[in-house]
C-alpha cells in the first residue's frame, strides 16, 4: 500500500508550527511563579504532540529535543518545580529552536546543530539543578537515584510488559504494527496473557483484553523502545525492564498512565544523559552561511502555497453556490417555454442571479482575506525579548487585530512592520530611568493599531518615547552631504530623510538597529505594495509611523459619477452625502476659492473638471451635483455633472504597467469592458489644493512634455 | 493581403535566421519607417477608444483594458512632437514589453501602420549620428539599411521609461 508520507509530514509540520505558536503565546502570558494550570497544560500538550509526531514521522532530533522540554514541563505541571523566568526564557528559546528544526525538516536541510545541542544541555542543566522547591522534590530525588538509567545506553536484552487498556484499539493503534517495529530492533518474542479475557457473552467486539510479556534481544536503547509506544503511553500499562545491562547498572522504567512522564523523565537527570544526548555536536555543519540563506529562500516559497480558511467562510461559500444553482435552474425553466407574461419573473430571476453572483464574489474574495493578527502575533514575543535585551519596560497594546487584509499583502508587510517596531523599541522608547527623569511613566507604551480607511488598510505604530529630533537629522544629513548647508526644510521633508539609504541617527549601532539599512528598505517594500509610510513625531512625546496599504484584489463599493464624457468612481465609503447646489450657500474667497456652506460647515468646492482638466457638460454650479466627500480627515465638495449607478468594482492597479497618478487610487473595468478610473478622495483634495496654492507649479507640471 | 503575404514570407525567413541576426518589426510614422525588436512585441491590435488619465502629458492617451489588466497607450506622433493626423483604418496599437529597472511593463504605442518584418544581421546596424541638441538620440538604438530604405531602430526601454512614464516618481511634496 503506497501512502504518501510526505503529505502527512507536511501536515505534521503545519500542526506543530501551530502548536508552537500556541506554546509561545501561553509562555508569554506566564509570569514567574504563577500557577496557571490551563496555560501549563496547553503548553505541555503542544510539546507532547510535537514529540509524538516527531517520533512517528522519523524526526528523531525533534522528538528527542522536545522530550527534554516536555520533561521539564511535566515537573512544572506536577508542581515539582517552580516557574522561573529562566525556565520561561529557556522554553521560548526552545520554541524558536523547534521552529528552526521544523523548517529544516520541511526543506530537508540541516538545522543548526550547535544551537540545538547548546540549548539542550542548558535544559538538561536546569533539569539536573535543584530547581524544585515543592515537597515532592525529595521523592523525585529518591526516584532519580533509584533509576539512574540512561535512556541512550544500549542494552542487549529487554523485558516488556505491555497491557493495553480495553479502548486502545479504538484510537487506531495497532498492536501488530508496534510489534513489527519491535522486531526490527532485534530478536523479539512475545507471550500473550489471556488472564483478563472475559466470557464470550461479556466481550465487547472492539475492546482489547489481552496483555503481552515480551522479550527483546538486540542492541537498542530504552528510548528507541519507548518511541514505538509513544502514541499509546496513556492508554496502556507499559513496563520496560532491561534484563542484561552493558556498562551501567540496571535500568528500570515503569511507565503507567498516572505517572507516565514523571518516572520516564528522571532518566535525564543523570549527567550521563547530558553527555550522550549532546553527541550531535560532533557532526560538522558545512557552510552555515549558504545553508541559512538557502533555508530562508525556500521557506518563503512554501509560505504562499497554502492558506488556512475559517470553516465558516467555506460554509457560506457552499450556501451561496447552492443558491446560485437554484437560481440557475429557475432561469433555465423560463428559457424552455417562454411567454411574454413571464417577463416580470425573468427580471426578478436575473436580479437574484446578480445578487448571488455578487455575494459569491464577495465570499471568494473574503477567503483570501486574513485578520492582521497573523502579522501582529509575533510582536508580543519580540517585545518581550527586546525588553530583556535593552533593559526597557514596554507595554504592548494591540488594537484592530481583526482587520482583514489580503494574504499576499500580509506576507509582505510582516518584515517592514518588524523593522518599524524594532526601531520604536530601540530609538523611540527610552530606558526606565530616562523616562522617569522626563516625568513619564516608568513603562513605555507601544501601540499597534490597524483599521480600514477607504480602500486602504492603515497600520499605525506609535510609541510614547523620545520622538524624532528633527534638528539632529538635519545636522546628520548636512554632514553626509544629503542636504546643502543652511537649507531650510519643512518638518515632513526632514522626516523623509529617515528613509534615505544609509541614513541613521542612532548614536550607537546596536545589533537591532542603527546601521541605517532598513528604513529605506521598509519604504521600498511598502511602496512595492502600492502603499505609503508617513511619520509624525513630537519631540519628547513620541512618534507615530503610519503605513497605508491598498487592499489589492479587494472589491470596492463605488458610486459612478459622470463629468462630461468621462466616468469616474468614487469609493462609497468616502462619500458623506450628495446634494444639489443652492447658489445662496456658495461663497468665494478672493473670487477664487469657492466654499459651500453646508449646515454649519464650510466645505471647499472642487470642480472635478478643473482638477482633471477635462470638459464638463456645464461649468455652472447649479447644473451639477455636489458630492460631499471625506478623505484623511478633510471634507470637500466634488462638483460632478451627474450621478450614475452604484456598483461594486474590482480594483485594478494602474501601477502594474503605468505609475501612480495623484488623485487616482486605481482603475476598474466596467460591464462594457471599458476602463473607469477610481478617485482617491484625499489625493484629489491634495491635487486641487496644490493647484490652488501654487498656480504656476501646476502649469509647469502640465507643460512638461516629452 | 499582399502585406500579410510578405510578412509571412519574412517570418519564414526569420525562422531560419542564425543567432547573430535580430528580427525587427517595422512601422510607419509620418512617412518614416521605424523598427522595434520583434521579441518585445506582444500583440498588434486595432485602434479603440481609451480612458484618458487626468493630469498626464498629452502623448499619454490613456489606458485600455487588455484582458483584465490596465495598459497605458502612448501616441508616438505626439511623443515625437509630430503633427497629428486623424486615426484611420491602418492605425494600430502595438503592445510592447518594456523593461524597467526591476520589472517589465506592458505599454501600447499608436502608430500610423505596421510595415514589415526584417531580419537584421548584428553588424548591419549603424550607430546614430550625433544630432547635437536638435534631437535626442537616446531613443534611437541605431540605423539599419534594408534595401534602399533606412529604418530607425528604436530603443524602447529608454523611450518609454523617461519623463512622465518613469517608474520613479518625483519626490512627493506634501
Amino acid at each position: 500500500m503506497a501512502i504518501d508520507m510526505e503529505q502527512f509530514k507536511a501536515t505534521y509540520i503545519e500542526e506543530s508550527l501551530e502548536g508552537l505558536d500556541n506554546m509561545e503565546s501561553n509562555l508569554l502570558n506566564l509570569a514567574p511563579g504563577s500557577k496557571d494550570e490551563d496555560a501549563i497544560n496547553t503548553i505541555f500538550r503542544a510539546a507532547h504532540s510535537i514529540k509524538g509526531g516527531g517520533a512517528t514521522f522519523g524526526f528523531a532530533d525533534i522528538s528527542q529535543f522536545t522530550h527534554v522540554v516536555e520533561t521539564l514541563l511535566d515537573q512544572i505541571r506536577n508542581g515539582q518545580r517552580e516557574i522561573t523566568q529562566q525556565a520561561i526564557d529557556l522554553f521560548l528559546q526552545s520554541v524558536d529552536c523547534l521552529r528552526e528544526m521544523l523548517a529544516a525538516a520541511q526543506n530537508n536541510s540541516q538545522a543548526d546543530e550547535m544551537r540545538i545541542a547548546d540549548l539542550k544541555s542548558q535544559l538538561d542543566a536546569l533539569l539536573a539543578s535543584d530547581g524544585a522547591s515543592s515537597p515532592l522534590n525529595e521523592a523525585v530525588a529518591v526516584a532519580a537515584v533509584e533509576s539512574t538509567a540512561d535512556p541512550q545506553a544500549k542494552t542487549s536484552e529487554w523485558k516488556i510488559h505491555f497491557k493495553p487498556f480495553p479502548n486502545m484499539l479504538a484510537t487506531g493503534n495497532d498492536v501488530v504494527r508496534m510489534f513489527r517495529e519491535l522486531e526490527e530492533l532485534g530478536e523479539f518474542q512475545a507471550t500473550v496473557n489471556f488472564a483478563d479475557l472475559p466470557a464470550l457473552s461479556d466481550m465487547g467486539v472492539e475492546d482489547s483484553y489481552l496483555g503481552w510479556e515480551a522479550s527483546l534481544k538486540g542492541e537498542c536503547t530504552l528510548e528507541q523502545i519507548k518511541d514505538i509506544f509513544v502514541w499509546v503511553e496513556d492508554e496502556c500499562e507499559l513496563e520496560i525492564t532491561a534484563t542484561t545491562v552493558n556498562g551501567i547498572k540496571e535500568a528500570q522504567a515503569a511507565v503507567t498512565d498516572e505517572n507516565s512522564g514523571k518516572c520516564a523523565d528522571q532518566h535525564h537527570e543523570t549527567p550521563i544523559a547530558t553527555t550522550t544526548s549532546s553527541a550531535p555536536i560532533a557532526k560538522p555543519s558545512v557552510q552555515p552561511d549558504n545553508k541559512i540563506k538557502d533555508k530562508t529562500e525556500r521557506r518563503s516559497g512554501a509560505e504562499s502555497s497554502s492558506i488556512r480558511v475559517d470553516i465558516e467562510k467555506i460554509d457560506s461559500l457552499i450556501n451561496m453556490v447552492g443558491e446560485l444553482v437554484i437560481t440557475q435552474s429557475m432561469l433555465s425553466q423560463f428559457g424552455e417555454d417562454f411567454a411574454l407574461e413571464n417577463l416580470e419573473k425573468l427580471r426578478d430571476g436575473l436580479g437574484q442571479l446578480e445578487r448571488n453572483t455578487r455575494e459569491l464574489q464577495e465570499s471568494v474574495m473574503r477567503i483570501r482575506m486574513i485578520p492582521i493578527s497573523f502579522a501582529f502575533n509575533r510582536f508580543p514575543r519580540m517585545i518581550h525579548d527586546l525588553c530583556n535585551k535593552f533593559g526597557k519596560k514596554v507595554q504592548l497594546k494591540l488594537s484592530g487585530e481583526s482587520t482583514e487584509l489580503d494574504k499576499t499583502v500580509m506576507e509582505k508587510i510582516g518584515d517592514p512592520l518588524v523593522h518599524l517596531v524594532r526601531n520604536a523599541m530601540d530609538h523611540g522608547i527610552e530606558t526606565p530611568e530616562v523616562r522617569v527623569a522626563a516625568g513619564k511613566p516608568h513603562t513605555g507604551t507601544l501601540h499597534l493599531n490597524a483599521f480600514h480607511q477607504g480602500g486602504n488598510i492603515v497600520i499605525e505604530i506609535s510609541d510614547d518615547g523620545a520622538g524624532i529630533n528633527a534638528e539632529k537629522i538635519l545636522k546628520k544629513a548636512i554632514e553626509r552631504g544629503l542636504v546643502e548647508e543652511g537649507a531650510e526644510l519643512p518638518q515632513a521633508k526632514i522626516y523623509d530623510l529617515l528613509f534615505q539609504p544609509g541614513f541613521s541617527t542612532a548614536d550607537k549601532i546596536t545589533d537591532v538597529s542603527g546601521r541605517g539599512v532598513g528604513m529605506d528598505v521598509v519604504r521600498k517594500n511598502i511602496q512595492a505594495l502600492g502603499g505609503t509610510v508617513d511619520v509624525q513625531s513630537t519631540l519628547g512625546k513620541g512618534s507615530t509611523f503610519t503605513v497605508r496599504l491598498p487592499l489589492t484584489l479587494a472589491i470596492l463599493d463605488g458610486q459612478l459619477v459622470r463629468v462630461g464624457d468621462h466616468t469616474y468612481i468614487i469609493p462609497l465609503v468616502s462619500i458623506v452625502e450628495s446634494l444639489q447646489v443652492h447658489k445662496k450657500n456658495v461663497n468665494a474667497i478672493a473670487g477664487k476659492a469657492e466654499l459651500y456652506k453646508l449646515r454649519d460647515e464650510y466645505l471647499p468646492i472642487i470642480r472635478l473638471y478643473e482638477a482633471f482638466n477635462i470638459s464638463p457638460d456645464s461649468t455652472s454650479l447649479e447644473n451639477g451635483l455636489l458630492v460631499v466627500v471625506e478623505g484623511e480627515g478633510q471634507k470637500a465638495g466634488l462638483l460632478v455633472d451627474d450621478l450614475l449607478a452604484q456598483q461594486q468594482v474590482v480594483i485594478k492597479s494602474l501601477e502594474t504597467n503605468f505609475r501612480r497618478v495623484d488623485g487616482l487610487s486605481g482603475a476598474t473595468i466596467l460591464g462594457d469592458g471599458t476602463v473607469a478610473l477610481i478617485l482617491d478622495v484625499a489625493g484629489v483634495i491634495r491635487v486641487s489644493q496644490g493647484r490652488f496654492n501654487s498656480h504656476h507649479d501646476s502649469i509647469n507640471a502640465d507643460g512638461v512634455a516629452a | 493581403m499582399e502585406l500579410a503575404q510578405q510578412l509571412e514570407d519574412n517570418i519564414q525567413i526569420g525562422a531560419q535566421a542564425d543567432d547573430n541576426s535580430q528580427q525587427l518589426l517595422t512601422f510607419i510614422l509620418a512617412g518614416e519607417e521605424y523598427g522595434v525588436d520583434i521579441l518585445r512585441v506582444q500583440e498588434i491590435k486595432g485602434w479603440d477608444s481609451v480612458t484618458p488619465i487626468p493630469n498626464t502629458p498629452k502623448h499619454i492617451l490613456g489606458v485600455i483594458n487588455l484582458r483584465g489588466t490596465i495598459v497605458p497607450i502612448i501616441d508616438l506622433r505626439l511623443r515625437f512632437n509630430l503633427e497629428t493626423i486623424p486615426y484611420g483604418p491602418t492605425t494600430v496599437v502595438i503592445m510592447l514589453k518594456v523593461e524597467s529597472e526591476d520589472r517589465s511593463r506592458t505599454m501600447g504605442i499608436v502608430v500610423d501602420g505596421v510595415s514589415d518584418v526584417y531580419n537584421l544581421a548584428q553588424d548591419a546596424m549603424k550607430p546614430p549620428p550625433d544630432f547635437g541638441s536638435v534631437i535626442s538620440v537616446d531613443f534611437v538604438k541605431g540605423l539599419a539599411t534594408v534595401g534602399e530604405q533606412m529604418v530607425i531602430v528604436l530603443e524602447i526601454d529608454h523611450m518609454l521609461n523617461s519623463g512622465e512614464l518613469a517608474m520613479v516618481e518625483k519626490a512627493q511634496t506634501r
